[in-house]
């Protein structure tokens, strides 16, 4: 009767989150800072994929991005400098179940934790990695950082960065097992959130790029590409991230680009102008590491026990 | 097979094939490296554990993997010793010696290993060697030892093993063996089956090798040397069964039978053995090591591991917990339970790789900025190693607070005989808690009394916190304000104060007054002991007390201290001799538990110590107890 079956019954969810359930402390970042738009985008994913708040778990290290764990209502670790990521991939090892967030910046992936960024993209372990790029380290108040563009005048280089900046995204593509690279820009939220979402729905080491604005200490270093948004080249494919019509219209310069073809993924990452924004890389397949470190973890005690007496055996005389 | 002529040059040794009854002998293998020494040596002691001699083994290990061969610096083998009592250490100048060529003794002969009188069974293929000048060294050595009161028997091990392999370098080690398992009247039957544990892996063809090997050496040793000893079984008290592993495997079995399930490590010598073993067999218990990218890494790993609610390890050596140092801080101030096996060598900075020193004590309880106090225990003997992990973890999780557990080289390359461990449910981790977390009971809810406070885990609902490295409030939201960060830190410290109250005083090894008391931490427990038996079995009044808990200290110390007119510690770290130049009583520089029990008890307590790289023998010590008595006796 009216094409309804039966034994049809309506699937009412036990528990429903709302934003307030992902709302820590309020944030206490600078007004203008781009890391508020980033926090609402992350909080809206989580609303709109239902994430259980006690199951996920936002790490950091320290920096301005990495006071985000705070105002986040699920469990969160604000740990060190540079070592946000072996603490996820700690996380992650033998509790492959929990949904893992990292956030860190330029100082803290880039710099101080580079050897664990290379690493952590080798191990492939199912986590969301937010890179809160804004060139400069800020929460110590304005020093160059590996990705400050050459001649930007910071309290440790006040004539001018001497080096070019460093280029993570041509780093990160060069490391075996990379699964997962992709670029956003903080003044675009329908792009951070298509981009962000892509990247929390991958299997694997998802590193999110995210051009971020610091209002006090790095205002001007992304204005070119709000005031020329044909600096920007959006990354368009079936496969990639796609954005409505009206709001792929605003970026006049765009590419169609397979994110699983390497060589074009890296002749992107490596152009310095236009800046691509979009899914660079994607691998689906790249094995993860969890499901090593993880076997064994649902081993009864009784089993334990007959186990260790066998391995006391080995050295009985 | 034709009968090698006899090279036997002593003519006091007589012809008895009756074995002489010792009560114990020290034994050492020493070659260059890559000949087996040790693998024949841990092969001895395994048959001579298993005939239930007493039995402790200790390696010499050469810094690199491939020294030159035949130079003093490349020493690597084996020191065994074995007797009809429960050994401890490793005992003073070795009674026999098996040397592959003449150069490695030197190195032996220079960190006082030998005495007048001990017997070298020296390879004496290098005194036919081609090159000329390999055999005027060879000659000149023969004679400098000879000279020196060495017995130097000059044995063709090479000749006997080319008979049976074209690569007697490899298979020399066997022979030795069996040479060694006739001098010390060892059961055959139990070598053959202890060499084919040895070498279950390669397959038939070797085992079967390695036995004629071994057979060779020890009808060589039959036919051609006239030492033939027998060492008693040791009578021991009860009959349960034993295991014999080193100080590594031990902390490797403890680890497991903890129920800890991660550990995270980096390569380190001498730590590194531990998850060698522990890579081959932790997935039987559903175990899995994890080698980080660096130090660092690896404790952060692991830290992440404890976070989510499966205790974590990892295990390092000195120049390890340097990089960890922050780690440790961030675990101590957000009270993440983590068990940091140490395996201290010497140092500082790269040190002394493969030696021993108890270096690292201060740095274990006082590395971190600020005040970061922690637990920090040492076993004093190789069980120890397998049980302390095994109260690490409980204590880690109890008192939410990392736990280091400090061995060091000679108890992680010493292998003894201990009794087997009984596993129990109760020594593995529970499950981890998942239930929803009671509402109301913030994070760091600590107890005024005690500072322990229950620990919501990843998963429970309602419990979500921020964990911070800052210095938080109850709730873990971050304070600046003056009485948060007091707080915090009352409650960390107020932890230890808790531990320290549930411990007993320690037990005092003699009498519990007299003239002189040792006070050590450590692997050097059986030399210490061993010493101060001697001096009382001549009558004097020496005792010894051996700490386990460094951090919190061990309660009464001062009580016992009282009973004694001179207390001074034992330690392989350094201190100033108190009449070097420009020292005096107001700048000298202690041993590290030296100076913590001064500081601690306003006792004054004295210091012996050497940074030799060695472990602490008992005849040394013994002499410097009889140093002190005397000076005693004579200030009297």
């Amino acid at each position: 009767m009216f094409g309804l079956k039966a034994d049809w019954s309506l699937d009412i969810r036990k528990r429903y989150f709302t934003l307030g359930d992902y709302a820590g402390n309020e944030a206490r970042w600078c007004p203008g800072c781009g890391d508020h738009a980033v926090l609402t985008v992350i909080q809206r994913i989580c609303r709109d994929q239902q994430i259980v708040p006690e199951k996920t778990v936002a790490v950091s290290g320290i920096g301005c991005s990495s006071r985000l764990p705070h105002y986040m209502g699920t469990y969160g670790f604000h740990g060190l400098h540079g070592r946000a990521l072996p603490v996820a991939c700690g996380i992650k090892s033998r509790r492959p179940e929990l949904d893992v967030w990292v956030a860190t910046g330029d100082g803290d992936c880039f710099s101080i934790g580079a050897g664990h960024w290379l690493h952590a993209v080798r191990y492939n372990m199912n986590m969301t990695v937010l890179v809160f790029d804004n060139n400069v380290y800020a929460l110590t108040k304005n020093q160059t950082s590996p990705t400050s563009g050459f001649g930007l005048k910071t309290n440790t280089h006040p004539q001018g960065a001497p080096l070019a900046a460093h280029n993570p995204l041509t780093t990160t593509l060069g490391i075996t097992n990379v699964s997962f690279l992709a670029q956003t820009i903080d003044w675009n939220p329908a792009h951070m959130y298509e981009t962000i979402k892509a990247a929390h729905a991958h299997r694997g080491f998802s590193l999110v790029r995210i051009l971020q604005r610091c209002p006090v200490y790095s205002q001007d270093v992304y204005q070119i590409l709000q005031d020329e948004p044909n600096k920007l080249m959006l990354l368009n494919h079936e496969k990639g991230i796609t954005l409505e019509d009206k709001m792929a219209n605003l970026f006049p310069t765009q590419k169609e680009h397979d994110p699983a073809d390497m060589s074009a993924a890296y002749d992107i990452a490596f152009q310095q102008m236009p800046v691509p924004i979009g899914m660079i890389y994607h691998n689906p397949d790249v094995p993860c590491y969890e499901d090593i470190s993880s076997e064994g973890n649902d081993m009864g005690m009784e089993d334990k026990l007959a186990s260790l007496n066998k391995v006391f055996d080995q050295f009985a005389i | 097979m034709t009968k090698p002529e006899v090279v036997s040059t002593d003519s006091s040794v007589g012809k008895t094939r009756v074995p002489t009854q010792i009560d114990e002998h020290i034994v050492e293998i020493v070659s260059d490296s890559g000949e087996g020494a040790q693998k024949a040596g841990q092969t001895f002691g395994n048959i001579s554990a298993k005939m239930a001699n007493g039995v402790w083994t200790v390696e010499i290990i050469p810094a690199e993997i491939k020294p030159p061969a035949r130079s003093p610096q490349g020493a690597s083998g084996i020191r065994i010793r074995l007797g009809s009592h429960y050994i401890t250490n490793m005992g003073d100048a070795a009674d026999l010696v098996v040397a592959l060529n003449e150069q490695v003794l030197y190195s032996r002969i220079a960190t006082h290993a030998y005495k007048p009188g001990t017997v070298i069974l020296l390879e004496n293929k290098w005194a036919t060697d081609p090159d000329p000048q390999i055999r005027a060294v060879y000659q000149s050595a023969v004679a400098e030892f000879r000279e020196n009161g060495l017995i130097i028997q000059e044995v063709p091990m090479e000749e006997h093993c080319l008979k049976l392999t074209p690569h007697p370098r490899l298979g020399k080690n066997m022979f030795v063996v069996g040479m060694l398992s006739h001098i010390y009247n060892r059961d055959v039957d139990k070598a053959y089956h202890e060499i084919e544990m040895t070498f279950a892996r390669k397959g038939e063809k070797v085992i079967n090798l390695n036995q004629q090997l071994f057979q060779a050496g020890y009808d060589y040793a039959r036919d051609n040397i006239d030492y033939h000893y027998h060492i008693p079984a040791w009578e021991r008290d009860s009959d349960e069964p034993l295991i014999v592993t080193n100080g590594n495997q031990a902390f490797a079995l403890g680890i497991m039978a903890s129920g800890m399930e991660m550990v995270a490590m980096y390569p380190i010598t001498p730590a590194t053995s531990a998850s060698h073993y522990l890579a081959d067999v932790f997935h039987q218990v559903g175990g899995f090591v994890h080698q980080a990218e660096d130090e660092i890494a690896a404790i952060g790993f692991a830290i992440g591991s404890s976070y989510a609610g499966k205790t974590a390890c990892t295990i390092t050596s000195g120049p390890g917990i340097a990089l960890k140092t922050e780690f440790i801080g961030l675990a101590v101030m957000a009270e993440i339970p983590l068990v940091i096996c140490v395996v201290q060598r010497g140092g500082p900075a790269t040190g002394l790789p493969t030696k021993v020193e108890q270096g690292d004590l201060l740095a274990s309880l006082y590395g971190e900025p600020g005040d970061a106090p922690k637990v920090v225990i040492a076993p004093a003997t190789i069980e120890e190693c397998l049980h302390f992990v095994i109260m690490a973890r409980k204590l880690a999780e109890t008192f939410r607070t990392p736990v280091m557990v400090l061995s060091d080289t000679n108890l992680a390359t010493g292998v003894q005989p201990y009794p087997r461990p009984k596993p129990k449910a109760e020594w593995l981790a529970p499950p981890i808690d998942q239930s929803p977390w009671e509402k109301g009971i913030a994070p760091y809810q600590w107890d005024e009394n005690t500072g322990l406070s229950p620990r919501p885990v990843v998963g429970q609902a309602g419990g979500e916190f921020v964990l911070t490295g800052l210095a938080h409030t109850y709730e873990s939201k971050v304070a600046y304000d003056r009485d948060s960060n007091q707080r915090g830190c009352d409650m960390r410290s107020r932890k230890l104060a808790a531990l320290g109250s549930t411990l007993k005083p320690p037990s005092v090894h003699g009498d519990p007054e007299g003239d002189l008391l040792v006070v050590g931490w450590g692997s050097t427990l059986g030399a210490i002991e061993e010493a101060v038996d001697r001096a009382r079995a001549e009558g004097h009044k020496v005792s010894s007390v051996h700490l386990r808990f460094l951090s919190p200290m061990e309660p009464g110390l001062k009580e016992i201290f009282r009973h004694f007119k001179q207390i001074f510690t034992v330690e392989i770290n350094y201190s100033d001799k108190d009449d070097a130049p420009y020292i005096n009583a107001e700048n000298r520089r202690y041993t590290q538990l030296a100076m913590l029990l001064r500081s601690q008890l306003l006792v004054d307590v004295d210091c012996w110590s050497n940074v030799h790289g060695q472990p602490m023998q008992p005849g040394i010590i013994y002499n410097e107890l009889s140093r002190r008595l005397n000076a005693m006796k004579g200030g009297a």
